[in-house]
């Protein structure tokens, strides 16, 4: 049905000829129509699922655990519990005095910006269910490996001193909350996010429509297929400094796979893009030395690449 | 009236400032607002932020931000 209403803005209202850029406003419109839709209803349900999650609860939850299932909870409750990107140093922090292991606090960090709402509604929306179940799965992976290797590597040593001399107030409580404020701070929230970022959709999708539309179908088959053993590797360093526009990165990617770029090879990429990057890298310098910092950098670009490879081999 | 806006300072800490300026101006109250960016000290209070610290109390922290008729009402509270 959106289809056709795109085809019918395209040639009956625009009156564009069939051809490529016929074919660019058809898939820009199309797509336009579905990711808003799809990015309001699904932020909006996530927000409210979220209000029943807390940093506090979580660190409630996870202080009591030990490696492995810790590791596992922790990347679940990474995604699900809301926090302010600048909260990434006082939650470490936190978490570390509660006692909870290192490795599971990075499982918990690590996978927050990676299973964002924004990532998977956009993934959905352009990409499929299959591909976006795969990218929470491989995601969560990623985040539970990584935590358990940082764990295992006994790295307490590189966190910054002063954070074990911290002393958090004890009464943390967030208020409860009645559910009809849970919906009313899940319409905010949702309006709040569309308003930051449906610019950067529009000229992502703007640009994937181009590619769409212009770009040769093989084009990519015959740089960043999957027989090129340097592609995924080069798009995890093409990934690490684009930061914070999955929204933006998505979209165009979408374009980019119907010209032949292999599936490992994108979800590297979006791995690259929203759990490497460069912002929250300087913050979290803040608590853990250059070393850690280092490990950590490193743990995480060989697991992706590594999940790229494999995705490559088997699909 | 003393405010306290806790955060290491992002864009989410920078609008809860501008809210507790305004819902202070609005209601037409007295208020210092202040701007806590200390680690330490912002952990006093809490570890997720942006805080909203009304008289020495922890009213809201973290996300989802509170809108600016919550945080009149915070603050009216505590007045």
């Amino acid at each position: 049905m959106l289809k056709r209403f795109a085809e019918y803005l395209t040639y009956d209202i625009v009156r564009l000829e069939q051809g490529r850029l016929a074919d660019a406003l058809v898939f820009f419109t199309y797509d336009t129509i579905k990711i808003f839709f799809l990015l309001s209803v699904v932020i909006f349900f996530i927000s409210i699922l979220r209000s029943y999650f807390s940093p506090e609860k979580t660190r409630r939850i996870l202080s009591h655990k030990k490696e492995f299932i810790g590791n596992i909870l922790a990347a679940l409750l990474g995604v699900a519990t809301p926090f302010c990107s600048c909260s990434a140093v006082p939650l470490f922090i936190g978490f570390v005095e509660a006692g909870i292991p290192l490795g599971v606090t990075f499982s918990f960090l690590i996978a927050s910006p990676m299973v964002n709402e924004i990532a998977v509604v956009l993934l959905w929306g352009l990409l499929g269910w299959k591909l976006t179940a795969l990218y929470i799965g491989t995601g969560l992976i990623v985040a539970i490996l990584s935590g358990i290797i940082i764990g295992r590597l006994r790295l307490e040593k590189w966190v910054e001193e002063y954070a074990y001399k911290i002393h958090i107030a004890e009464n943390l409580e967030t208020p409860n909350r009645t559910f009809r404020e849970r919906i009313e701070y899940a319409r905010h929230n949702t309006i709040d996010i569309l308003e930051r970022i449906w610019f950067f959709i529009l000229i992502a999708i703007g640009i994937g429509g181009f590619i769409h539309g212009y770009v040769p179908e093989d084009f990519l088959l015959r740089y960043a297929g999957p027989d090129n053993l340097f592609a995924v590797p080069m798009a995890v360093i093409i990934g690490v400094p684009l930061y914070s526009n999955a929204a933006g990165v998505i979209p165009i990617v979408s374009a980019l796979i119907s010209k032949g770029l292999a599936v490992g090879t994108v979800l590297a990429f979006m791995m690259a893009v929203t759990a490497l990057s460069l912002p929250e890298m300087i913050i979290l310098r803040k608590v853990i030395k250059l070393p850690l910092l280092a490990v950590f950098i490193g743990i995480m670009t060989v697991t992706i690449i590594l999940v790229g490879y494999l995705f490559n081999a088997i699909l | 009236m003393d405010i306290k806006i806790l955060g290491p300072g992002c864009a989410n800490c920078h609008k809860m400032e501008e809210m507790a300026k305004k819902a202070a101006a609005d209601l037409g109250l007295k208020a210092t607002i202040e701007k806590i960016t200390d680690i330490a000290e912002i952990m006093k209070y809490t570890m997720s932020t942006p805080g909203l610290v009304i008289n020495g109390k922890l009213r809201h922290s973290g996300k989802p931000l509170p809108d600016l008729e919550k945080v009149k009402e915070l603050i009216r509270q505590e007045a």
